[in-house]
């Protein structure tokens, strides 16, 4: 399948393929995805704005360049941007695919990385050359003005020309945390919330840091997605508590929608307000608590985020629906089309969750 | 005398280094506000959140395209949301003011950037912000700095009257258009004041028959307490008056 190579946003553009939970596959303009909305379901969006999180550097003991690619966080404080887990690229940039990259030259622990006017230091190595924790020792607010300066949103090399942040930002984006665009959401647009409204749906938001998606190196994308911590506010609790209570459903816009919601679900039909860190992954033996059905791209098979979708879907329904998608063209990837899956009726849900422990879930007030 | 608080509210305005957009930093950071502010020359940037203790001090020029989004990113980044942003940073056009007829089109472009452009740009930019604000049960609101010159067709005040009249229609459109989404825009003109914007306006003007710039932040900052304490009401109008 190809991916979409031009930053293009907003339902008219995509084409939207439906798998219902019968496993029946049909396909529509992306504007028609209200059509499949009924009263009383809650769509739930990740509101992450998308931090410009490539950053050009110079590796100061060796003097050679490196890009670092801000890859996961702590928590989601405005405060919390002095410590960062980074993936370091050599030199060149997002022209060359990831996977043909570059080493970074040998990392150390103490060793400084300059970013524009910040200086960073590494601060631990994980077991892999690429990934390192990094620390900034400037104030909050120089680290956020470089950013906006010399940040860059991070790229993969089949999308043409560079983007720009506003490429990276959904319509509904809120608070710059994402590491990548949470790019389910880009099928939103104000035009859409109105018309979801219209069908007496509701609409609301997590906040979820959605991580990078591809190192281009297979060992380290074995570990991905790496642990991503999301908020979810005493509103959006409220709505899915109830919309649950009530028979409704829950339709997450995005996989990182269903990492947070089914990681908060502490019994049955029934999430927690306040901060988390969703870790793990979602596939084919999870058994979804919370979200009945998703908006997401289209993805390849063997990417965590197809493995996301065996947890609503056999894979019989999956094969069929990568065929369709290939034979009406349909693109992959971060701008590409989309695929709105019910929960498969075979696939009931089931009474069996990880709960979080207190440390990752604690009340927001 | 007692204000209504305005913690935790998070707040942003445009032209914070002088003038009436200073005046409301400093007013809204008096009243428990979370306040960032944005201006176009670094040395009064720093100046300027060196003077007003915890304030986030934002380089950027509003009438630039390029810079809106490292604005809205900064703004959002260091509040970690937003629930106010007032559009207050205004270009004259030309200076001395001219007739239209002597007016470059350059100046009229300036003036519409600045005072139209801008508002219009950063405001898309930070929607998803305030629409999030209303979701979590607040009352987010935009406010768009005014004057009389968008309502009244005084002669030499043409690139400015006509980009502020502009920019008070635009106003009453995205306020009728967002609030299904629960947010507010509203325009509020706060008269002649004696800033640095008059004083090119007008040089030589008496300056003691114009108002303090503090005087008028501490009503629009009443009027944003009182706006984002409630849901819009038919009150609003007096509110603004």
């Amino acid at each position: 399948m190809k991916p979409a190579a031009l930053p293009r946003h907003g339902p008219r553009r995509a084409q939207l393929l439906v798998v219902d939970a019968g496993g029946r596959i049909t396909h529509h303009p992306a504007a028609d995805l209200p059509r499949f909305i009924r009263r009383g379901d809650l769509i739930v969006a990740n509101d992450a704005a998308t931090l410009p999180a490539s950053l050009a550097a110079t590796h100061v003991r060796s003097g050679e360049s490196v890009e670092i690619r801000l890859a996961g966080r702590r928590s989601l404080e405005p405060d919390a941007v002095t410590a960062f887990t980074a993936v370091v690229f050599g030199a060149g940039d997002y022209r060359t695919p990831t996977e043909r990259r570059a080493a970074p030259p040998n990392l150390a622990v103490g060793d400084t990385l300059a970013v524009g006017p910040l200086r960073a230091t590494v601060a631990a190595m994980h077991d892999h050359p690429r990934l390192v924790d990094i620390r900034f020792h400037d104030s909050v607010d120089e680290i956020w003005a470089a950013f906006a300066r010399h940040g860059r949103p991070i790229q993969y090399a089949y999308v043409q020309g560079p983007l720009a942040m506003w490429d990276t930002w959904t319509s509904i984006a809120s608070q710059p945390v994402a590491f990548e665009a949470p790019s389910a959401g880009f099928i939103l647009d104000w035009s859409t919330l109105r018309a979801l409204r219209a069908r007496h749906a509701r609409v609301a938001s997590i906040t979820h840091a959605a991580g990078i998606s591809s190192t281009g190196d297979p060992d380290l994308d074995r570990v991905l997605p790496l642990d991503e911590p999301y908020v979810i506010s005493p509103a959006t609790a409220a709505l899915v508590n109830r919309t649950k209570q009530r028979g409704g459903r829950v339709l997450a816009i995005g996989t990182t929608v269903v990492r947070a919601l089914e990681h908060a679900a502490c019994r049955m039909g029934h999430v927690r307000s306040g901060n988390g860190v969703a870790t793990g992954r979602i596939g084919a033996q999870t058994e979804l608590l919370i979200v009945d059905g998703i908006v997401s791209g289209i993805h390849e098979p063997g990417t965590s985020h197809y493995e996301l979708l065996r947890a609503f879907q056999e894979d019989d329904a999956l094969i069929r629906m990568a065929a369709e998608a290939e034979e009406h063209e349909f693109r992959a990837h971060e701008f590409g089309d989309a695929v709105f899956m019910e929960r498969s009726a075979d696939l009931g849900a089931a009474c069996v969750a990880s709960v979080p422990t207190p440390g990752e879930i604690r009340a927001l007030s | 005398m007692t204000h209504p608080r305005l913690q935790p509210l998070r707040a942003a305005v445009t032209g914070g280094t002088s003038g009436l957009g200073r005046a409301l930093v400093a007013e809204l950071l008096r009243r428990g506000a979370r306040v960032a502010f944005v201006a176009r020359h670094a040395d009064e940037v720093r100046r300027t959140t060196h003077e007003l203790q915890d304030s986030h001090g934002i380089v950027g020029d509003v009438s630039r395209k390029d810079d809106i989004y490292p604005m809205a990113l900064q703004i959002t980044g260091t509040l970690g949301g937003l629930d106010v942003l007032v559009n207050n940073a205004s270009s004259l056009g030309p200076i001395p003011l001219a007739l239209l007829a002597d007016t470059n089109c350059e100046d009229l472009e300036l003036a519409l950037a600045t005072n139209l452009m801008g508002p219009f740009r950063l405001t898309k930019a930070l929607l998803g912000s305030l629409a999030a604000s209303a979701r979590d049960g607040r009352h987010p609101i935009v406010v768009n700095i005014s004057s009389d010159a968008a309502v009244t067709p005084y002669e030499t005040w043409g690139a400015y009257g006509a980009s502020k009249a502009a920019l008070l229609h635009l106003g009453r459109i995205w306020d009728a258009e967002l609030r299904s989404e629960g947010v507010r825009v509203v325009s509020i003109d706060p008269g002649d004041m004696d800033t640095p914007l008059h004083e090119l306006a007008l040089p030589g003007a008496d300056r003691s028959a114009l108002r303090r710039p503090e005087e008028a932040a501490r009503e629009i900052a009443d009027a944003i307490a009182a706006l984002t304490s409630a849901p819009a009401t038919t009150t609003d109008r007096e509110v603004l008056q």
